[in-house]
């Protein structure tokens, strides 16, 4: 009790102390600063490189016209429409299962051994490289189960890909709907279902159609699993012909195509690979600014 | 019936027969027990006061009645509880059982839906569907709830958008749609302001005349106030169950509801 209380500490003076502190705090600013925006260089390096390149050939006609004189003119229409079949198809299966699937884990399971074990195979198949899929599509869809090379064997092979990506997607966004929501209908004796559709799914449908979307994105970025189970480097179609393909039969794909042009045939017109790259990477930042509006919309909408 | 002084009724009083009987309820959370085996029953039309300090299990007893304690990880019960002669544990109808047993979290939560959606949800789930049915129900709930008058014009619009007191009142009016035969309210009035908590108190008031009440609540004056009789729970234990007014009497069954109720501790 006897010892004398602290000192009042100096306040509002320029000590070595607080120089050094504004020091510190600037040099720490820029340089996170720095960071943040060197992530926008090599977006725009590569934007302005690809379009620069490829402008001799970017216009309509490329878009919808096929390839001519072995590939080295002409335009990637059935390259376009076989990467729109294998990205719906492959999320025709991927959504809808992934989608339920995390329902129920985020929902319904128990934490058990049945649920551990189905959560470490979310996280480990996020993690298999894609050539390991495509091995597993070639050897499970085109081979074992006799679909051979084919639309529907990419496709599936595609699914298994971001399934665990968007289970994994839709549960954060199933988790980030209060849990007190949920007690409050139970406590009025809704069931599960009953909770689920009337509180958590309307306010988590955004961040589940965000997840799905940029995995549509990476779907049609994808060569491997696709190279190994259902794209072919040619196929004849009608020029702007919608529905090219039978699901069994093999198609051309824009990742795929690139890869074509840009290094198994002699000869392409220079502008032609990077005009096949301006298409798909347009497509895909098409496909996620369409994610971001809609995530957007939604959370205006978003009711807490 | 030797101690004059306290006129305690007898103890099979015959004039209310119990609504909810718990014997030797055990609940563990893990290797936890955080009940450890507690017995009372509730009478059929009494406000019945639960008070006690955090962590007294007073939350987790009022979620075994309704059994809404299976949504808790590890959770495990043991013991009995019967509502009306039934066994919760062995009702065919869990939601109808969910149904029968109002609850209200200390927490205001009006849920995502407008202010209409939020009453008329639970008599939904149950199945009704008849429109006229569902809006007579809901402004009888919202009446009840002393919330009509400030939001009949703006049924539309969203439950959370309301304040804190009245989202409390929304909650009551949810926790009144299944129409209940007993109501429990955790510490209804810790996120309200005292007005509020005032008027919910009048209509907790009106409502005894219909349904039986457990009022678990951390202010023993609110106890004090409503209840008939009052329950003090201390670390999963009940220390006394008696009638209001010895409970907050000068001689208490125990001298720790004494201390407690005084302000000693807690």
């Amino acid at each position: 009790m006897s010892a004398a209380p602290p000192a009042v500490p100096t306040r509002f003076v320029r000590t070595a102390h607080v120089a050094r502190k504004e020091r510190a705090e600037g040099v720490a600013r820029f340089l996170f600063f720095l960071m943040a925006a060197a992530m926008v260089v090599p977006l725009c390096a590569i934007l302005g490189y690809l379009l620069w390149k490829a402008a001799p050939a970017l216009h309509l006609g490329f878009l919808l016209d096929v390839p001519k004189k072995g590939m080295t003119e002409g335009g990637i229409w059935p390259a376009f429409v076989g990467t729109l079949y294998l990205v719906g198809m492959s999320l025709a299966v991927s959504a809808p299962v992934g989608v339920l699937a995390a329902v129920y884990l985020n929902e319904y399971s128990r934490d058990n051994a049945f649920t551990r074990a189905i959560n470490l195979a979310v996280i480990n198949l996020a993690g298999v490289p894609s050539i390991v899929h495509a091995l597993f599509g070639l050897g499970a869809f085109v081979y074992a189960a006799k679909f051979g090379y084919s639309i529907l064997s990419a496709s599936l092979t595609l699914a298994i890909m971001t399934l665990p990506v968007i289970i994994a997607s839709t549960r954060e966004a199933l988790a980030s709907v209060p849990h007190s929501f949920r007690e409050a209908c139970w406590n009025v004796g809704a069931s599960r279902w009953q909770t689920i559709q009337a509180v958590v799914l309307p306010n988590s449908i955004s961040g589940i159609l965000t997840g799905l979307i940029l995995q549509v994105s990476r779907a049609a970025g994808e060569t491997a699993p696709i190279m190994f189970t259902g794209a072919v480097f040619y196929k004849a179609v009608q020029r702007g012909d919608l529905f090219p393909y039978r699901l069994d039969e093999q198609c051309m794909a824009l990742s795929m195509h690139l890869y074509t042009v840009a290094t198994q045939v002699p000869n392409v017109q220079e502008a032609i690979p990077y005009a096949t790259a301006v298409v798909l990477l347009g497509s895909v930042l098409l496909v996620n600014a369409t994610a971001v509006t809609l995530r957007v919309w939604l959370r205006g909408r978003k009711r807490w | 019936m030797v101690n004059g002084s306290r006129t305690a009724p007898p103890p099979a009083a015959p004039a209310a027969p119990a609504r909810i009987q718990v014997a030797d309820l055990r609940l563990s959370y893990g290797d936890k027990e955080v009940i450890h085996g507690i017995s009372f029953d509730v009478r059929a039309n009494e406000i019945l006061g639960v008070i006690g300090p955090a962590q007294s299990g007073k939350s987790s007893m009022l979620r075994c009645l309704n059994r809404t304690i299976e949504f808790v990880a590890g959770a495990r019960v043991s013991g009995t509880v019967h509502v009306d002669g039934e066994d919760v544990s062995r009702t065919r109808d869990v939601h109808a059982l969910r149904r029968k047993i109002g609850m209200v979290a200390p927490l205001p939560v009006g849920l995502p839906l407008t202010i209409y959606d939020n009453v008329a949800f639970a008599p939904r789930c149950a199945g009704l569907r008849d429109r006229a049915e569902l809006d007579a129900l809901v402004e009888h709930c919202l009446r009840q709830a002393a919330l009509w008058d400030e939001v009949k014009d703006r049924l539309g619009s969203l439950g959370t958008a309301l304040s804190g007191g009245q989202q409390q009142r929304l909650t009551i009016a949810r926790a009144l749609s299944h129409r209940p035969e007993v109501l429990c309210l955790d510490e209804f009035s810790i996120a309200i302001d005292p007005v509020t908590t005032m008027r919910i108190e009048d209509v907790l008031k009106e409502l005894r005349r219909e349904i039986t009440i457990i009022l678990v609540t951390n202010l023993t004056q609110q106890a004090r106030r409503l209840a008939d009789r009052t329950m003090f729970m201390l670390n999963g234990r009940i220390v006394e169950l008696d009638r209001t007014d010895v409970v907050f009497s000068e001689q208490p069954g125990s001298r720790q509801t004494w201390d407690y109720v005084n302000g000693n501790f807690g």
